[in-house]
């Protein structure tokens, strides 16, 4: 690969945003987000149910499904945009060079159709193989995943599968094409903590060995601590927090980033309740004017309700959020 | 433990799948059953108004467990005790029926348990229908209102569809509560939510397990999750239970191979520098799973004997450990203790 830092980024996303058109007006899901994934890296994307992980993900393939709809931004991937592409063009990169692994197991496999078959007819649709190699390929996948016996459970259908084995297959089915940016949500949601080791080893050594990029969505941040390079912290269809993983973790800077990080359960910690944000992330529908965070942010001042903060640099990260601006600071009392 | 504060007690239960190919394809091959044991020989007690919790490997026959205990499955061998009733003496319908209305279970897939085309208002209230617990649209009603502010959602949310709010894990706990349950089977509750929603489920859990004096059967990957939430943990290594105790014996001083194994996979989240040690070794097939203890091929204290005869369960220090070598004394105690530092800054 050489020397990549003037290269440009696999992924860049500028500006997205993402709108649902309902008969009451349009909702806005993802609010004008800029981000980008470089050859071989994980990106990490955490934030609270709702916040648009999701749709940003399905945007980038091209799977928004209607009536959602990309409003504006642009989506270049490997120089060129994929954003207005034909349906034909997006659904050939998503097979080949952008794979999906997606939050639920069951949406991506097919009950009534044993799991080798289903990995031998995507690893047949990519690669012109015969049957017998690409039966010899999936049951190399499955041992990759971890699948015990792989040779057996090759032949076995969905349901004879644990849930946690479940979200292998699927892994496994989205490796089966040789991608160069898998945007995998939630993959490791329904594994033990052994299992999601194996996971994230397999997915560092693809970023490392082929130069995969990965756009990694959880909420899992001891997930996000040891395989993320930088991370994105999303909240209401905004980036409020963005930088790298050590820093983000470690010296969060935006109230919300801060008040996550404090309410994850620690090994041999006691604590009678956990430390929690109250209150619940807005709905579309009524997303709080100024800074979207204000009616729950511990350090809410008068002019959050007025304006919305951009990302400016703090520290060693990007925080969008009114206490890193000493000018409207300086206005407030407290 | 007092015989009269246990509420459930599972006595070498075990659960045999049968996944033989199609019976033509054995005969003409003249292959035998093949049967899987999901759960071989389990016995816990699950204390009244305590949380016990299961821990282990993905297919290491939890989610099976808890299918047996709230009677999804049928047990292939053993006996399920619950407060003095054999479940295996109930026979009717009538009388299973009000024994099955005193426990509830929360599912792993968030995705299978709420009828999208369904009011939260039904959804919850079905179970009050079916068990007949209370009649009259209007009280039904009422009741329906009260469960939902009971799990920190508004009355007035009940004429909503499911996806019209968040708080999904709310709205199925409110439903598992709609039978006056006292015993709840909580097969990875948190699992698919955030963290900061994850914190405020279990502050709900834990407050509504004081306020009625709940009962749990708690399953989940996450150890710092179990590590919260637990009085007991168990550790299942392929359908097996190799060590249980109060959690704090055994976060503390783990005693048996795997559970120290299982320990030190758990993700660094403090970053301090420790390298998270993967489980070693491959996971071995339940189908044919190895002689003797089943984790002798990845266990690095195994011997001759560890391949031939499986462990009994013995009790070491404040804990119960299926292990030749603690039972040998050739294991090094590894007692860890000290709290870990704040993640974050302080602010
Ligand atoms: N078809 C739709 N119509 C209207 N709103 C929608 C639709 N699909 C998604 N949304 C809304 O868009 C927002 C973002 O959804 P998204 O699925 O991206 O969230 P997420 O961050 O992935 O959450 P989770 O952690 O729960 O997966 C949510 O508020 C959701 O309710
Ligand atoms: N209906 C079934 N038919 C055949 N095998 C099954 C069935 N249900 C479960 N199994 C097998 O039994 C074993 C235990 O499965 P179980 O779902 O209890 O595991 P688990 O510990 O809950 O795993 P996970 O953490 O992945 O949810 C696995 O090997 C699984 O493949
Ligand atoms: S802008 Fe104000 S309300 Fe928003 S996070 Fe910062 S301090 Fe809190
Ligand atoms: S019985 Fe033997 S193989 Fe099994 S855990 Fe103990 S030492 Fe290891
Ligand atoms: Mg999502
Ligand atoms: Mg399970």
């Amino acid at each position: 690969m050489g020397d990549t830092t003037n290269a440009q980024p696999l992924l860049q996303v500028e500006n997205l945003r993402v709108e649902f058109p309902t008969r009451r007006g349009t909702l806005v899901a993802v609010d004008d987000i800029s981000f980008h994934i470089d050859e071989g890296e994980v990106l990490g994307v955490v934030g609270e149910s709702g916040a648009g992980k999701s749709l940003t993900g399905a945007a980038i393939i091209g799977l928004l499904e209607p009536p959602g709809r990309v409003a504006s931004g642009q989506i270049i991937f490997d120089g060129a945009r994929i954003d207005n592409i034909g349906y034909e063009k997006i659904r050939r990169l998503r097979g080949n060079q952008i794979a999906m692994i997606f939050q639920d197991p069951l949406t991506s496999l097919n009950p009534l159709i044993t799991v080798g078959r289903q990995l031998t007819e995507t690893i047949r649709t990519h690669v012109s193989v015969d049957e017998r190699a690409a039966r010899e390929r999936a049951i190399e996948l499955l041992n990759e995943v971890g699948i015990p016996a792989a040779e057996r459970r090759v032949d076995q259908y969905p349901h004879q599968f644990s849930g946690g084995m479940r979200q292998r297959v699927v892994i496994a089915l989205a490796l089966a094409a040789n991608p160069r940016l898998i945007i995998a949500d939630e993959p490791t949601t329904a594994l033990d903590v052994s299992i999601q080791a194996q996971i994230i080893t397999l997915l560092k050594r693809l970023c490392k060995e082929h130069g995969t990029a990965v756009m990694l969505v959880t909420h899992d941040m001891g997930v996000i601590a040891e395989t993320a390079d930088r991370v994105a912290v999303m909240y209401a269809g905004r980036i409020v927090e963005v930088g790298p993983v050590q820093d983000v973790i470690r010296h969060a800077q935006h109230p919300y980033t801060h008040g996550l990080m404090n309410s994850i359960p620690v090994v041999r910690h006691d604590v009678e309740q956990l430390k929690q944000i109250d209150g619940a992330m807005p709905r579309l529908t009524d997303i709080p004017s100024g800074c979207a965070f204000n009616p729950r942010c511990p350090k809410v001042f008068e002019y959050c309700r007025d304006a919305r903060p951009e990302l400016v640099d703090v520290g060693a990260t990007r925080a969008a959020c009114w206490l890193y601006d000493d000018t409207r600071r300086a206005g407030d009392t407290t | 433990m007092n015989k009269n504060d246990v509420l459930v007690r599972l006595t070498g239960i075990g659960k045999d799948f049968d996944v033989s190919p199609p019976l033509l394809n054995r005969l003409m091959e003249r292959q035998d059953k093949v049967l899987l044991k999901a759960v071989d020989n389990l016995s816990i007690d699950i204390p009244k108004g305590k949380t016990f919790s299961l821990v282990g490997e993905s297919g290491c026959g939890k989610s099976t467990v808890a299918r047996l205990t709230v009677g999804l499955y049928r047990p292939s061998r053993g006996s399920i005790v619950y407060d003095a009733i054999d479940m295996a003496t109930l026979k009717t319908q009538a009388q299973i029926e009000p024994v099955r209305k005193r426990m509830q279970m929360i599912f792993q897939d968030p995705y299978a348990s709420l009828n999208p085309r369904w009011r939260v208002s039904d959804i919850i209230a079905e179970p009050i229908r079916a068990h007949k617990l209370i009649s009259g649209k209007s009280a039904i009603d009422q009741r329906v209102a009260e469960l939902l502010v009971q799990v920190g959602l508004a009355a007035v949310d009940r004429v909503k569809f499911p996806h019209e709010f968040s708080g999904g894990q709310r709205q199925r706990i409110a439903r598992a509560l709609a039978s006056q349950p006292e015993f709840l089977i909580c097969d990875e509750p948190t699992s698919a939510l955030d963290v900061s929603v994850q914190a405020q489920i279990l502050n709900l859990m834990k407050e509504l397990q004081r306020q009625f004096a709940l009962t749990y059967l708690f399953i989940s990957h996450d150890l710092a999750v179990v590590y919260h939430i637990s009085d007991f943990v168990g550790v299942m290594y392929l359908g097996r239970l190799v060590e249980w105790s109060d959690k704090r014996t055994l976060f503390q001083r783990p005693w048996h191979p795997y559970t120290r194994m299982l320990l030190d996979a758990i993700p660094d989240i403090e970053m301090s520098g420790r390298q998270r040690i993967p489980v070693a070794g491959e996971v071995p097939n339940p189908i044919h799973p190895p002689s003797g203890c089943h984790f002798h091929p990845r266990c690095p204290y195994a011997n001759d004997r560890c391949r031939n005869e499986v462990p009994a369960p013995i009790q070491k220090d404040e804990s119960n450990v299926a292990c030749h070598a603690v039972q040998e004394q050739r294991l090094p105690d590894v007692a860890v203790t000290g709290e870990p530092a704040d993640v974050t800054t302080s602010g």
